[in-house]
């Protein structure tokens, strides 16, 4: 029922969303790149970047609702998801510099060189080639969400546990990365990238595919977990998020639902980084950092989790919100994040969407999400 | 006149070059002539020949060389010293001179050394015990062999023990290493160093058995090594888990108010970390006022901030109970993002306040400088923390167990509807406990001000840690927040070596997040009813 109920009111506004990235994907590198600069409808290349980014914010915090909206598992490391697509999509970058890197060595990257490497480590093989590198930037976050998945789940680590248990691990993995002899460039991370398939990534053509690319995969992303989400096993996501212990006694294998579901959205999040890394130039272990995870979050409460369209908004207003902020007032932003924090729980526990369905007399209420269930229900 | 003078010193040099040892015998003036020669070898020799005497001038006049203000006057060659003061004085008699123009006396690196063994010597029969004690330790590290007579002279006057005690390690370390010394001497000195047994005295013996001894003395010094080497390994052990046990009760601080509010109380406050930090700034602020009006007072400055800090982290904890966690009970996921906001806004305000750079938070003096105990090299910042946890530690068992207080917390937490139809204001009660726990790690922040730099940071890096501490413990169970703090402590610090420090805590990390998959509810879990509430 409350699946079904979502999908009234919501799964016109997903497809409304994802039809409107697709016009995005085409507009705006058209306006972009056919328009000639003085132009009012021209789009400047610095937004075109920006706003691309932000896309790919929304991509993440798309596969974050996807699990906590839907299924309760309010994970705070979907931050070391995205970067491990990110540095994945970062050394095929890397391979590419080929023999223009400032030692000139045609095979090791930079900092290998600088560390005296001789030949290039075995996690570091087949880079070269996209398809192979695109692949690791889905499969390893995978990997990762499935095999912590695998143990949580099944020892029933649920609630507070489980998200203390995710932000270790992101903590975990940005120490590691950190370390200089881990092997994938130390606390400078991966930067100074020059082209994708011969074509440089500087270039105004390249910064609009990306743009496309990224808005097509929000799109793509959004439809997917619209799949899940409205399918039966979207009801069962659903009814173990608001009560997990009787879904079990019917008879559902429930760890094997949270499973799928945390391993499919953490490889939505790895595309989302492998987008993002080729957009900024850079690639670095801060990304790792457990407060990356826990704004990931806020963007999905602010928009309203459970909506997945909500989620990408939030981010999208967010990031927008902190660019104008770091620019213009920089001493201020944190404390209007922080209070956004505390007014986004407080106040909008349904988030933004939830507010103008209320705001809307006549439309069917959207059902709230249950409160969460206590550590141990 | 000054021409009759040259001569006269000419001669005099004559003769202290022709017969050495005459010179440094007695011959004072001859010596120090030596010096205005301006010829490193006669230098030298000049050193060594004061090094050796006992005159009072002597002491003085190796200082000013080795400081560099020894000088030979122009206009007669007189050797002449520049008091720090800025006063002259002569060499000889040790007078005090008018300013006149003269050249220093130049020195190399023999010159040095033989200069370092000389002031050695002369300072091992100084009438200041602590200097005679550095003198000794001193010879014990150069090891100059001439001056072995003159530590047995210094051994006969000797009064204090642990001068003492560095004499006879000093004459050993010599004697071991002397070939032409009696066999059942450099025995003798063997057992000296073994007693000794660091690892110097192990560098010393390493040498004597790579000089192919004599066999008997093969046997002692190998054995002494053998001995050595066992001792340092269980110094080594002991060092770890001193170092564990400290990092434990730095751990156990930062968590213990964490037990009380996420522990007790099932609030995930992630705002917990700046509470710490608001202790550490409340004890920067204690500390500059202290300054400012009245600096006798700065040994107490921390007895000053540990009230204060409890106090103002504890309102602060109370006011976001109040205005934030109150609405959402029941809801623990919201929570965490709501006092993570809470964390960002009061980590910005102390940066606006206090500036994004670390503060000067000094230690008192009872917490500085260190105590060597058997070897072991242990600094009293250290000790005083790990005392000043587990005190808390025991004040907050003794709260929560003895005091009407805990007695209407424990009953809140065991079941909130009985308590509140017993006439508990249950809802004070939450106040008043996320206030505790919140003015507790205010404490923590006091005492973690000693030994980590204090920035808006500082709680940022004790968050994740403390509640791994607490939920490895098991939520609810202060004995398991202690066992969890000491035993991580020690992980961390025996993985330290082996792995290196920061995958030594990557992989206590990974341990934590399989441990909490055996075991969901840590290592202490509550039983009972309540708890599946």
């Amino acid at each position: 029922m409350i699946a079904r109920a979502l999908h009234a009111r919501f799964g016109g506004v997903v497809l409304a969303a994802a039809a409107l990235l697709v016009g995005l994907a085409a507009l705006v590198p058209a306006l972009n790149l056919l328009v000639p600069p003085g132009s009012a409808l021209h789009v400047p290349t610095h937004v075109v970047v920006l706003v691309g980014k932000w896309l790919t914010y929304a991509l993440l915090a798309v596969s974050l609702d996807l699990v906590w909206g839907y299924c309760g598992i309010l994970s705070l490391g979907h931050g070391a998801f995205f970067a491990l697509g990110g540095y994945a999509m970062g050394m095929y970058l890397m391979r590419q510099i080929g023999p223009r890197g400032v030692y000139g060595n045609p095979v090791l990257p930079d900092f290998m060189v600088f560390l005296n490497w001789r030949e290039l480590p075995i996690s570091w093989w087949g880079f070269d080639l996209l398809p192979y590198a695109l692949a690791m930037a889905l499969l390893a976050p995978a990997l990762l969400a499935f095999a912590l998945g695998w143990f949580a789940f099944r020892s029933r680590v649920t609630g507070v546990y489980l998200s203390i248990i995710t932000q270790a691990m992101t903590y975990a993995l940005m120490l590691a990365f950190f370390r200089n002899d881990f092997g994938f460039g130390g606390n400078n991370g991966l930067t100074d990238f020059k082209d994708i398939l011969g074509f440089p990534v500087q270039s105004a053509g390249m910064r609009a595919t990306l743009f496309a690319l990224s808005a097509l995969a929000l799109a793509g992303g959004l439809l997917l977990a619209r799949a899940v989400v409205t399918s039966k096993l979207g009801l069962v996501l659903v009814a173990i998020r608001d009560a997990e212990s009787r879904v079990r006694f019917l008879g559902y294998r429930v760890e094997r639902y949270k499973l799928f579901v945390f391993t499919l959205s953490a490889a939505m999040a790895g595309l989302a980084g492998a987008l993002y890394v080729p957009q900024v130039g850079i690639i670095n272990p801060s990304e790792f950092s457990p407060a990356n995870s826990i704004e990931a979050v806020i963007w999905v409460a602010v928009g309203g989790r459970g909506t997945l369209v909500g989620g990408a908004i939030g981010a999208v207003l967010v990031s927008a919100a902190k660019s104008w902020f770091t620019g213009a007032l920089p001493e201020y932003w944190l404390f209007a994040l922080g209070t956004l924090f505390i007014v986004a729980t407080v106040a909008l526990p349904k988030g933004l969407l939830g507010l103008a369905a209320r705001l809307r007399p006549g439309r069917p209420r959207i059902p709230a999400p249950a409160p969460a269930r206590l550590p141990a229900e | 006149m000054p021409l009759a003078r040259l001569i006269a010193l000419l001669a005099l040099l004559a003769l202290g070059i022709a017969t050495p040892a005459r010179a440094q015998a007695s011959d004072l003036a001859g010596t120090l002539a030596r010096f205005a020669l301006d010829r490193f070898p006669d230098t030298q020799a000049a050193v060594e020949a004061l090094g050796a005497s006992t005159h009072p001038t002597a002491l003085p006049v190796l200082e000013a060389l080795a400081d560099g203000r020894l000088f030979a006057r122009t206009a007669d060659r007189a050797i002449v010293w520049r008091e720090p003061g800025g006063t002259w004085r002569l060499a000889l008699t040790g007078e005090a001179q008018a300013d006149a123009p003269a050249r220093p006396v130049r020195i190399n690196n023999a010159i040095r050394r033989a200069l370092e063994s000389a002031l050695g010597n002369l300072t091992l029969l100084a009438p200041d015990p602590a200097r005679r004690l550095e003198a000794a330790r001193a010879l014990f590290r150069t090891r100059q062999g001439a001056s072995l007579s003159l530590v047995r002279a210094a051994l006969e006057r000797e009064t204090d023990p642990r001068v003492r005690r560095a004499l006879l390690e000093a004459q050993a370390a010599i004697a071991v290493g002397a070939a032409d010394a009696p066999e059942l001497d450099r025995i003798a000195a063997v057992s000296v160093l073994a007693e000794r047994g660091d690892r110097e005295a192990q560098g010393i013996l390493r040498a004597v058995a790579d000089a192919n001894p004599p066999e008997r003395l093969k046997a002692e010094v190998g054995g002494a090594i053998r001995a050595i080497e066992h001792r340092l390994a269980l110094v080594g052990m002991a060092q770890n888990l001193v170092y564990g046990l400290s990092l434990g009760s730095v751990l156990l601080l930062a968590a213990i108010g964490l037990a009380i509010t996420f522990g007790v109380m099932g609030v995930i406050n992630m705002a917990h970390g700046e509470m710490v930090m608001i202790g550490a700034y409340t004890t920067f602020v204690v500390q500059e006022a202290i300054r400012l009006h009245a600096p006798h007072l700065f040994d107490v400055s921390l007895a000053i901030a540990l009230p204060l800090a409890f106090l103002v982290a504890g309102a602060i904890g109370v006011v976001i109970e109040r205005g934030v966690i109150r609405v959402l009970y029941g809801r623990p996921l919201e929570t965490l993002l709501a006092t993570w906001g809470v964390s960002l806004i009061l980590q910005q305000a102390v940066r606006t306040i206090f500036g994004p750079t670390n503060r000067e938070v000094g230690n008192p003096s009872f917490m500085s400088g260190s105590v060597e105990v058997m070897g072991l090299a242990l600094t009293w910042n250290r000790l005083w923390i790990i005392a000043f946890a587990l005190s808390v530690f025991v004040a907050l068992l003794v709260t929560l167990r003895f005091t009407p207080f805990g007695l209407r917390m424990r009953a809140v937490v065991q079941n909130r509807r009985m308590a509140a139809s017993m006439g508990i204001r249950t809802a004070r009660i939450d106040a008043l406990t996320f206030g505790l726990g919140s003015g507790i790690a205010g404490v923590a922040g006091v005492a973690l001000s000693q030994i980590d730099n204090v920035s808006p940071n500082l709680g940022q890096s004790y968050i994740i840690d403390s509640f791994m501490v607490v939920v490895f413990g098991g939520v609810g169970s202060l004995w398991g927040t202690l066992v969890a703090a000491l035993t991580l402590g020690a992980a961390n610090k025996i993985l330290e070596p082996v792995a290196g420090a920061v995958l030594g805590k990557i992989l206590v990390l990974v341990f934590i997040i399989l441990f909490i998959q055996k075991r969901p509810r840590g290592l202490f879990a509550l039983k009972g009813r309540a708890v599946e509430a």
